[in-house]
């Protein structure tokens, strides 16, 4: 025992095991849920018992133990009243629970949390499922941690997350990294959800602040740790190395009035200099696991450029282009293609830019897409076509959810004079 | 948040002897435990204290005192840099490091910048900045 535990050291030791104990407690009653309620018994016992008591020297093993007692003792309570098949399917569970858990090496815990990622990612559940259960699972947030960060009610995320594992457990999804055969599209289901993370927090859809860099680090974590579990997987690298290299320009994003500075205008001193050095470190690491190089990688190494530049003049727009042709050959994303219109712009001139911005203006997907007139403003202004550029700020800034960014719009429609 | 944390010399690291094959081993498995979960950002050991040097400030006056430096206690041999949501989450993650023998590991949490750009005039935060520039180009 090492001294009474405050309620922040519980949490903190919480937030270390409660993935290896929920994934333990999965491969053993194959049933996230029950496991999950397991492991919530033991951390209420931990509120109960470590204030007086002091945190065990081994507190994932403590856990792991009143978890497994927990569920032994319900377990016995509840068999007496039922019809043969559910006392047969609980004697199984109880036995499983008995046991001593053999699988303690450190192996089997990585793959369990591993397990458990791909579990909560699982392509049954909604994207929005997916999101909540990853973060409270794996990243072992609350839910009113994720409803705060997801602008949501408690209710409406404490029900989804029910909900999702309801579903997981009829689905009778299983506990396990899938084989080869499906790897890749499960894999990218799990970095997706990452990324969707991330991009909550580095630029907020909806809601008062531009950034949330509480979300940014909670994916860059989910990241990190995939990259640890899963270090022959290209694609993981590159995603981390995209967040670590977006998330080193968090600071420099925001200025002092909470409002938006866009890359150009940054000053680039107050990148992350840590973050940016790991992310190179984690791109070299994708592209050492060989061609072909995948999206992320891809979008990696556009960041990369930006990194490595001085200024915005000095960027190798030249190479951002080429990476985006790659980048769009490869998705058909009409997103892609903007970003690329504004590469193209910055390597050839607003013209050339201004072209492909334009060509996108048919595409129903980017209709209701703010960042499309922003783009054509930002072009329009560099030809000097004042009126039509204030035209476009204006419709941005009507297509636009978030009130910083709408502000700065609205602003810049002011700028381009009557 | 950012935390470093500062491995103390001792007559050992300073007459540059690497740590057992135990100690390392043990030392690698808990590093991997850092690395896997998302907790560690960088690390490093230290060169003895002999193949470094002091400068005292002294009005104008600057003497070069060079290694090695005896008082053990004052000495880092190594450190750690590391993320995690609170501090205790990294005290959480410091105790369960493989050190023994009455060893104090040192915590400190790492200034954000906000925290610094407080004390900061303008002028002196651009100066920095420029700085700060200028060395990361030339890293």
């Amino acid at each position: 025992m090492t001294g009474p535990a405050t309620q922040a050291t519980i949490d903190a030791v919480w937030r270390i095991e409660s993935a290896r104990l929920i994934g333990g407690l999965t491969r053993l009653t194959r049933d996230v849920a029950v496991a999950e309620d397991l492991a919530q018994d033991a951390f209420v016992a931990a509120l109960e018992q470590w204030p007086a008591s002091g945190i065990p020297e081994n507190p994932g093993a403590w856990l792991m133990a009143t978890a497994k007692r927990r569920g032994i003792d319900a377990l016995r309570r509840q068999t007496t009243l039922e019809r043969k098949q559910e006392t047969l399917a609980r004697r199984q569970l109880l036995h499983q629970l008995e046991q001593p858990d053999l699988a303690t090496q450190v192996d089997e815990i990585d793959d369990d949390v591993l397990r458990l990622v791909f579990m909560t990612c699982h392509p049954v559940l909604s994207r929005d499922a997916r999101v909540a259960l990853t973060l409270r699972l794996v990243g072992g947030l609350s839910t009113p941690e994720i409803a705060r960060a997801f602008l949501a009610s408690e209710g409406t995320i404490a029900q989804r997350i029910v909900r999702a594992k309801r579903t997981l457990t009829q689905a009778h999804v299983p506990f396990e990294v899938p084989g080869q055969a499906e790897l890749a599209e499960r894999l990218s289901a799990v970095l997706e959800v990452i990324y969707l993370v991330f991009n909550e927090g580095y630029s907020a859809t909806a809601g008062e602040d531009w950034t949330r860099p509480d979300l940014c680090g909670d994916a860059l974590r989910l990241g990190r740790i995939l990259g640890a579990l899963m270090p022959r997987e290209p694609e993981v690298h590159g995603l981390l190395a995209l967040m670590e290299l977006q998330a080193s320009r968090l600071r420099a994003r925001v200025g002092p009035g909470g409002e938006p500075v866009l890359l150009a205008d940054q000053d680039r001193a107050r990148w992350d200099g840590l973050l940016v050095q790991r992310g190179l470190a984690a791109l070299q690491r994708a592209q050492a696991l060989g061609a072909p190089l995948g999206p992320y990688t891809l979008q990696a190494g556009i960041a990369a450029c930006h990194a490595r530049a001085r200024s915005v003049e000095e960027t190798d727009w030249a190479q951002i282009v080429a990476l985006y042709d790659g980048l769009a050959a490869l998705t058909g994303n009409p997103v892609v293609e903007l970003n690329r219109a504004v590469a193209v712009g910055m390597a050839f001139g607003p013209e050339a830019g201004l072209e492909l911005a334009d060509a996108l203006e048919d595409d129903p997907a980017m209709a209701a897409y703010h960042l499309l007139p922003r783009v054509r403003g930002d072009l329009l202004l560099k030809l000097d076509r004042r009126d039509e550029a204030r035209a476009a700020f204006e419709r941005a800034a009507e297509l636009c959810e978030n009130a910083r960014e709408r502000d700065m719009l609205l602003a810049a429609a002011e700028a381009c004079g009557a | 948040m950012r935390f470093m944390v500062l491995v103390p010399g001792s007559p050992e690291s300073e007459a540059g002897e690497m740590p057992s094959t135990d100690l390392l081993e043990e030392m690698t498995k808990y590093n991997e435990e850092l690395v896997k979960a998302g907790v560690m950002l960088s690390g490093d050991g230290l060169a003895p204290t002999s193949r470094g040097a002091r400068v005292r400030f002294s009005g104008g006056e600057r003497t070069v005192i060079d290694g090695p430096f005896t008082e053990a206690k004052e000495i880092v041999s190594g450190y750690w840099i590391w993320e995690c949501a609170s501090r205790e989450e990294a005290i959480e993650w410091l105790k369960r490091a493989p050190f023994d023998g009455g060893t104090e590991i040192e915590l400190r949490e790492i200034f954000g910048a906000e925290e610094f750009d407080e004390a900061m005039t303008p002028e002196l935060r651009e100066r920095q900045d420029q700085m700060r520039e200028q060395v990361e180009q030339r890293g």
